[in-house]
């Protein structure tokens, strides 16, 4: 879908997001620093799906996060179709709400549950003047409600009416009906049951085929990313560890820490090669020197405990934080 | 495995339900399995099947739940659990099997250090001194593969991390060295790098021990990798039962087939998912005939008016379908 | 109201009152004092600020039900205009308190900068026990129904502030309050119209307990003759004036007095009721004030 010569819709560069956490006992109030995530760089394409996969706790949420302005970066840049956006002021951030949107995971805690859902719909058509009259309004709320599955009727009903599947619906009508550019997915459908799971990633597929939108898909679930990204980008404790194209991330990952997460996924099928007990990740508080992975990594020499790995280009579109990048191809984690 | 002895845990036709303003709702109807030592039984389905309470029926636990046993038998070695007296049931509860849960931060004390709730539970299930206890404690945390388990011993629940705490619930729940355990849902607030440590773990205690263990999931990977049998439950049913191999072999419930096929694996690329349309109906709603009708392409009217039977279709596979899936399908 | 929501008021109303005995007596109580008060006119055999020198501290008897006081005033008629007072004390500070102190908690909870001095400050007036701090300022002030609402209404300002400052903290961590930002919602839409819809029912089970502290503060004032002017029919005057004539008249201290107690208490009651009923995120903030 990408070509060269496209300009991204999105492009970050070395993001940091940095919470400053009050650590130490009782008395002492020291002040540790967190950093969720720390030098994050990445570009989207325009109609791109791109996917964030790692562990919990490895900065995924926070970079979307911070990508609405819902955190404030502590450095880096954001282009957003070629204006920069970490830097606007929260006023001059806000008609660029209509173009970057994000789904949540929570499909019982994202809804207001006093309001309608036609009141939560024509929230945002009101705030940025899609539509003038309460007409207008209500043929677009009962326009993007079929979009998504849903009969157009269910507008005057409250949240609690609604299964989890179907509030996720809802949650993408709210942000199917201001024709963003940008879609932020932050486990879209982790919550929902497999088979609601299924409906409603093929429904974000074809939302997103349909209107060429530009996708940022973050999950910790590989098999829902290998279904619905055009690529992938690995992380771990607040950094990239690995971006390669979809087909190349399953097929002929390079990071170790990749083939680790590949490899744990339980199969339905038999025959994976089980992936040896390499501990836990460490706190994002305290990341180990050198390269963040190395306590784990079975390929871990002297240089990765001291000196922290830089991607390298693999060729094909795909990159590898690791210092043994391109001389471990086929070796397992 | 002699003729005469009985399973381990036989569970005969067991029916809950959740007692509501003066009605009762049925959640699980005639419910069937049964389970060996050293074998381990995955018990699959969506959420709100009543994966949990099934479990939690085996165990004693539903006092002061409004959730009523109506009917059926759990023997356990033979004996049934159901119409034991009180106090032996306790006994058994604690001591022959036990249970560990999804969430290992909520199941742990936070104010107390992990080893004095170790020990608090060794001495529940036999009398034995301080020392001896602390003792003992630290060999199970050393059964369940934490480092340093002397060093860990004294630590605070949130000072570890989450496969470490649910390494301790698991540590806990082998305290009076049952000869069943269930495990509902253990790995799933955990990461798949983890999880994979967790149920490599239980399969290796297995193995030492020769539990029988009953694993609960909604994730058919996990219970397809580490169950020798599998039921596969859709709303308070066992809908299809079979050794793992031939479940996936020959599937013949077409829930279980839209199950599998639902789930987006990632050795494979699919252009588009397949889906079950609908869902699941809720417990207030009724359903007439197979509860999976309304979702099910294979319906028919004997489908919408009559609920299926158990049929068994050779070699420990059992389902119920009125017209199941050919084997090869 | 449509017949529908009149439907759907009584069904709540059941579900918070059944099984609860007591809390259904006090809201059967507060109606009827409700009602004394609505038609105080036309139930009152006497007018309450009638003087009958004659008649000067008589029994409660077939002329005068409660008797009468020092000035032969029937106790009876200004104990029901009492009734009006104390609604107007109530349902004002009510109002006071629920306006400047949810107000300060809410808007102090979403800006935190200005939230971390304006709490300093509602923590430094807490610091006063609550009668004090009311007597501290209608010393200040002159002695009128408006300045006894309006002290008894910041008093209560800052618990109520408190509360909803911690609710509002909770509240604005939600994920539909970041989806709303997400949609392009900014700062009072936000406050208005995503938290505050959230908070309403703890708000009225705070309401329903400023009501009955604040019978109990306005009765104080009047006792100790800071409250309101006295020849207010109030309950809290007519128990202050009833000292002097305890011993002589106990019946003068015995009605205000039983009055004041059962609302009150009733007040209480129902209030136990409806934070039993709320959203259980809540009920750990409302302790009562
Ligand atoms: N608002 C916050 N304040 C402090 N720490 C935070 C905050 N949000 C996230 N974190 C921390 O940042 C790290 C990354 O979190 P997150 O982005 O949510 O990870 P993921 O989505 O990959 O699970 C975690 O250690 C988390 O505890
Ligand atoms: N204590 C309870 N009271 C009322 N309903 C319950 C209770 N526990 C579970 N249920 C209901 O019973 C059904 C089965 O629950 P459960 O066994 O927990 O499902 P599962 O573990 O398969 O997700 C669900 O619909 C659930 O809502
Ligand atoms: S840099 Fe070294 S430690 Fe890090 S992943 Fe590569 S080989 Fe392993
Ligand atoms: S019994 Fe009928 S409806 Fe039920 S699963 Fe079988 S074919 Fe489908
Ligand atoms: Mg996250
Ligand atoms: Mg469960």
């Amino acid at each position: 879908m990408t070509t060269d010569a496209e300009r991204p819709l999105l492009r970050v560069r070395d993001l940091k997001t940095h919470f400053t956490l009050k650590a130490g006992g009782l008395f002492s109030g020291t002040r540790k620093v967190l950093k969720a995530v720390d030098g994050v760089s990445f570009d989207l394409a325009p109609g791109e799906v791109l996917g964030i996969v790692g562990e919990s706790g490895c900065g995924k949420s926070t970079v979307g996060r911070t990508l609405t302005r819902l955190e404030d970066a502590t450095g880096g840049t954001a282009e957003f179709d070629g204006q920069e956006m970490l830097s606007l002021s929260k006023a001059d951030f806000r008609p660029l709400r209509r173009e970057i949107q994000m789904i949540f995971q929570d499909p019982f805690a994202s809804l207001n549950p006093r309001l309608t859902i036609e009141q939560t719909l024509s929230e945002p058509v009101r705030i940025h003047g899609l539509e003038t009259t309460r007409e207008a309004i209500r043929e677009r709320i009962a326009r993007t409600l079929t979009q998504v599955g849903l009969d157009p009727k269910v507008m005057s009903r409250h949240p609690h009416e609604f299964s989890g599947g179907q509030r996720q619906r809802i949650g993408i009508a709210r942000v199917m009906i201001v024709e963003p550019k940008l879609v932020i997915a932050d486990e879209a459908v982790s919550a929902l049951d497999v088979s609601i799971q299924a409906q409603v990633l093929n429904l974000i597929k074809d939302l997103q085929t349909e209107s060429g939108i530009s996708m940022l898909f973050i999950s910790h679930d590989l098999g829902v990313v290998r279904h619905i990204c055009d690529r992938v980008a690995v992380m771990y404790l607040g950094r990239i560890v690995e971006t390669a194209p979809r087909a190349t991330l399953f097929s002929a990952p390079s990071h170790p820490y990749t083939k680790l997460l590949l490899a744990s996924i339980p199969r339905i099928r038999p025959g994976r090669v089980a992936a040896e007990d390499r501990g836990e990740p460490a706190s994002a508080a305290a990341p180990p020197p050198g390269c963040p992975f190395h306590p784990r990594c079975g390929l871990a020499t002297d240089i990765c405990r001291s000196e922290r790995p830089l991607p390298v280009d693999l060729g094909n579109g795909q990159f590898s934080a690791c210092h043994h990048a391109g001389n471990q191809q086929g070796e397992a984690a | 495995m002699t003729q005469s002895k009985p399973p381990l845990l036989d569970v005969r036709g067991l029916s809950l339900s959740i007692a509501t303003g003066g009605s009762l709702m049925p959640v699980v109807r005639d419910l069937s399995f049964s389970l060996n030592a050293s074998e381990t039984l995955g018990i699959v389905g969506e959420s709100g099947c009543g994966k949990s309470l099934t479990s939690l029926a085996i165990m004693g636990l539903l006092e002061g739940t409004p959730v009523r046993v109506t009917g059926g038998e759990i023997l356990f070695e033979g004996r049934d659990l159901l119409t034991l007296p009180a106090r032996e049931r306790r006994r058994i509860m604690g001591n022959e099997m036990s249970m560990i849960f999804q969430e290992p931060m909520t199941s742990l004390n936070p104010v107390y250090r992990i080893g004095d709730q170790i020990v608090e539970t060794i001495r529940e299930h036999q009398p034995m001194s301080k020392t001896a206890a602390r003792a003992r404690a630290v060999e199970l945390l050393r059964m369940v593969r934490i480092p340093d388990p002397q060093g860990r011993i004294d630590s605070y629940p949130h000072q570890l991390s989450g496969g470490m705490r649910q390494r301790v619930m698991i540590a806990m729940a082998l305290a009076g060295s049952p000869r069943l355990l269930i495990a509902d849902e253990p790995t799933t607030a955990l990461d798949v790098t983890v999880q994979a440590q967790i149920l490599k773990l239980i399969a290796d205690l297995q193995s030492e021990t020769g539990m029988g263990i009953i694993l609960i999931s909604h994730d058919l990977g996990v219970i397809a990798e580490t169950c020798d049998r599998i039921a596969v439950m859709y709303r308070g049913r066992v809908v299809e039962s079979a050794q793992t191999r031939d479940l996936f072999a020959r599937m013949r419930h077409p829930y279980t087939r839209g199950l599998l096929d639902s789930i987006p694996e990632p050795d494979e690329d699919v252009e588009r998912l397949p889906t079950i349309p609908g869902r699941v109906p809720g417990l207030d709603e009724r359903v007439d005939g197979c509860a999976f009708h309304p979702r099910c392409a294979r319906a028919s009217d004997i489908c919408r008016e009559q609920d299926p039977a158990e049929t068994a279709f050779g070699g420990g596979h059992a389902g119920r379908c009125h017209h199941p899936l050919e084997p090869d399908a | 109201m449509t017949p529908n929501a009149t439907v759907q008021w009584f069904a709540t109303g059941r579900r918070i009152f059944r099984g609860r005995w007591l809390a259904t007596l006090g809201l059967a109580w507060l109606v009827l004092v409700v009602l004394a008060a609505v038609f105080a006119p036309l139930i009152v055999p006497y007018d309450p600020l009638e003087i009958d020198p004659v008649a000067r501290l008589t029994e409660p008897g077939a002329a005068h039900f409660f008797g009468t006081d020092h000035f032969g005033r029937d106790t009876f008629s200004r104990s029901i205009y009492g009734a009006r007072m104390a609604i107007v004390i109530g349902l004002g500070s009510v109002v006071v308190a629920l306006l400047v102190g949810g107000l300060t908690g809410m808007i102090s909870a979403y800006f935190t900068r200005l939230g971390a001095f304006l709490m300093r400050v509602v923590d430094v007036l807490m610091a006063f026990p609550a009668l004090l701090l009311a007597l501290v300022l209608m010393t200040i002030l002159e002695r009128s129904v408006m300045n006894t609402v309006l002290v008894i209404g910041i008093v209560y300002a800052t618990t109520t502030a408190r509360i909803l400052f911690g609710m509002t903290l909770k509240l604005k961590n939600e994920v539909f309050i970041d989806a709303a930002v997400c949609s392009g919602a900014g700062h009072a839409s936000v406050l208005f119209r995503h938290i505050l819809p959230n908070l309403i029912s703890p708000l009225l089970v705070q309401a329903s307990f400023i009501f009955a502290f604040a019978q109990l503060q306005a009765a104080a004032l009047d006792f100790l003759g800071l409250g309101l002017p006295p020849e207010v029919p109030s309950w809290g005057n007519m128990l202050s004036e009833s000292r002097i004539y305890v011993t002589r008249a106990p019946w003068l201290l015995l009605f205000p007095g039983a009055l004041i107690i059962l609302s009150v208490f009733s007040m209480n009651l129902v209030g136990d009721a409806l934070r039993d009923s709320i959203d259980p995120r809540f009920k750990n903030d409302i302790k009562g004030v």
